[in-house]
C-alpha cells in the first residue's frame, strides 16, 4: 500500500529521532539522510511538535528531539495526523455510488483498510526500531558481499589457461 | 514433565546467551518461574482470566488443563508464570500439523498477565519458555491468531518480533 509523501516524512523523522531521544537534529540533517527535501520535511516536522511527538529548539545549534513515548506511540498514531486510515478514509475521499456494485466495492476496500490500520495499530515505534535493528544485523556488509561475477571468470580463465 | 524440562532449558540457555552478547555479567534476574502448570493452578487461572475477561469460565479452564497440562501429551504445553507465591500468567501452546496445509509449526492460542504484573517482562518470559518448547519439539515456526481489535496483545506479539505470515482467516455467518 502507499502512504502519501508526508506520511513517509513524518515516519523517517519518528524513526530517526526515537532511535535516539537525547539527540538533538535538525530538519536538514533529517532530510540530508534519507535524501528527501528539506522545506518539506520542516513543514512535517511542525505538525509533529505540535502533537507533542517531537521538541523543537529554535536559533544556533537548535534542532527536534523526540518527545513521545516509544513504546506507546504507534505507527497509526504518526499515520494519523498526516492522513485518514481505516473507517476514517472511507468517510472522506472519494465514494462509491450507492448502488450494488458500489456498495460491495465499498465493503472489500473496508476489509483492507481494517486490516490495514489493524496492522498499523499494532506496531508500536519501539517495535519498529527493534525490527530496522534486525534488518540492518541481517543485511551483509561490504565484507561479506559475495564478490563480483568478474572474479571469477579471472578464476576460470587461470585454470583454463593454466599457472604451470 | 522431562519434555518440558528440557526445553525450559535449552531456552533458558538460549535467552542467557543472547543477553551475555549484549550485557556484562549479572546476577541472575528476578521475576516470576515459569514451569509446567499443576492442578492446583487452575482455581488461579480461573480467577485471572475472570479479572481480565468479566467472565467466569471454570469448566473451559479444567476442560483446557485436562488436554494440555497434565496429560503431558507430546507437543503440548501449559506453562505458568509463578511469583511471591501466585500464578502471575500462563500461556498455552500446541504443535499442530498440516492443518491449512501448513507443515509442522508452534500454535500459541493462550496468553495472559495479570493486569498489575504487566510491564515486567512475565509475558515475554512465558513466550519465550514457550518458543523454547516449540524448538525443543522440532519446529522452526510459531503462529498465533487474535481478534484485529485486541491492540494490546497484537502490539505484545508484534514485540516479541512476529509479522503478518501467510494466512487470511474468513467467516460467514450461517444464519
Amino acid at each position: 500500500m502507499k502512504l502519501q509523501k508526508a506520511t513517509y516524512f513524518a515516519l523517517y523523522a519518528v524513526l530517526e529521532l526515537a532511535a535516539d531521544p537525547a539527540r538533538q537534529l535538525s530538519a536538514v540533517e533529517i532530510a540530508e539522510k534519507y535524501g528527501i527535501s528539506a522545506h518539506h520535511l520542516a513543514k512535517v516536522l511542525r505538525v509533529l511538535g505540535r502533537a507533542g511527538v517531537v521538541d523543537s529548539t529554535r536559533g544556533v545549534g537548535g534542532g527536534y528531539r523526540f518527545a513521545g513515548n516509544a513504546k506507546r506511540l504507534t505507527l497509526l498514531d504518526a499515520i494519523r495526523l498526516f492522513e485518514p486510515l481505516g473507517n476514517e478514509r472511507s468517510k472522506s475521499g472519494e465514494q462509491p455510488p450507492n448502488n450494488a456494485a458500489g456498495r460491495a466495492l465499498k465493503l472489500v476496500l473496508d476489509e483492507t483498510d481494517e486490516h490495514a490500520a489493524a496492522t498499523f495499530r499494532s506496531i508500536t515505534i519501539s517495535t519498529m526500531l527493534k525490527i530496522m535493528a534486525q534488518r540492518l544485523a541481517s543485511e551483509p556488509t561490504k565484507e561479506t558481499r559475495r564478490p563480483r561475477a568478474r572474479q571469477d571468470r579471472r578464476g576460470s580463465a587461470s585454470r583454463a589457461g593454466g599457472n604451470g | 514433565m522431562r519434555q518440558f524440562a528440557a526445553c525450559a532449558a535449552l531456552e533458558e540457555k538460549t535467552r542467557l546467551k543472547r543477553r551475555a552478547k549484549t550485557l556484562p555479567a549479572a546476577a541472575p534476574e528476578p521475576g516470576p518461574r515459569i514451569r509446567p502448570a499443576a492442578p492446583e493452578d487452575v482455581r488461579s487461572i480461573i480467577a485471572l482470566d475472570e479479572d481480565v475477561t468479566g467472565l467466569a469460565k471454570p469448566r473451559y479452564w479444567q476442560d483446557l488443563y485436562e488436554r494440555y497440562g497434565s496429560t503431558r501429551r507430546e507437543g503440548r504445553f501449559f506453562l505458568v508464570a509463578e511469583g511471591e507465591g501466585r500464578i502471575e500468567g500462563f500461556i498455552i501452546g500446541e504443535v499442530r500439523a498440516w492443518e491449512f496445509g501448513s507443515p509442522p509449526c508452534g500454535w500459541i492460542f493462550a496468553i495472559q498477565v495479570r493486569p498489575k504484573g504487566r510491564l515486567k517482562g512475565t509475558g515475554t518470559r512465558l513466550f519465550e519458555a514457550m518458543c523454547g518448547c516449540f524448538r525443543r519439539a522440532g519446529v522452526e515456526k510459531v503462529r498465533t491468531m487474535l481478534a484485529r481489535d485486541n491492540a494490546l496483545i497484537l502490539s505484545f506479539f508484534r514485540s516479541q518480533g512476529m509479522m503478518a505470515g501467510p494466512f487470511i482467516e474468513l467467516e460467514m455467518s450461517l444464519d
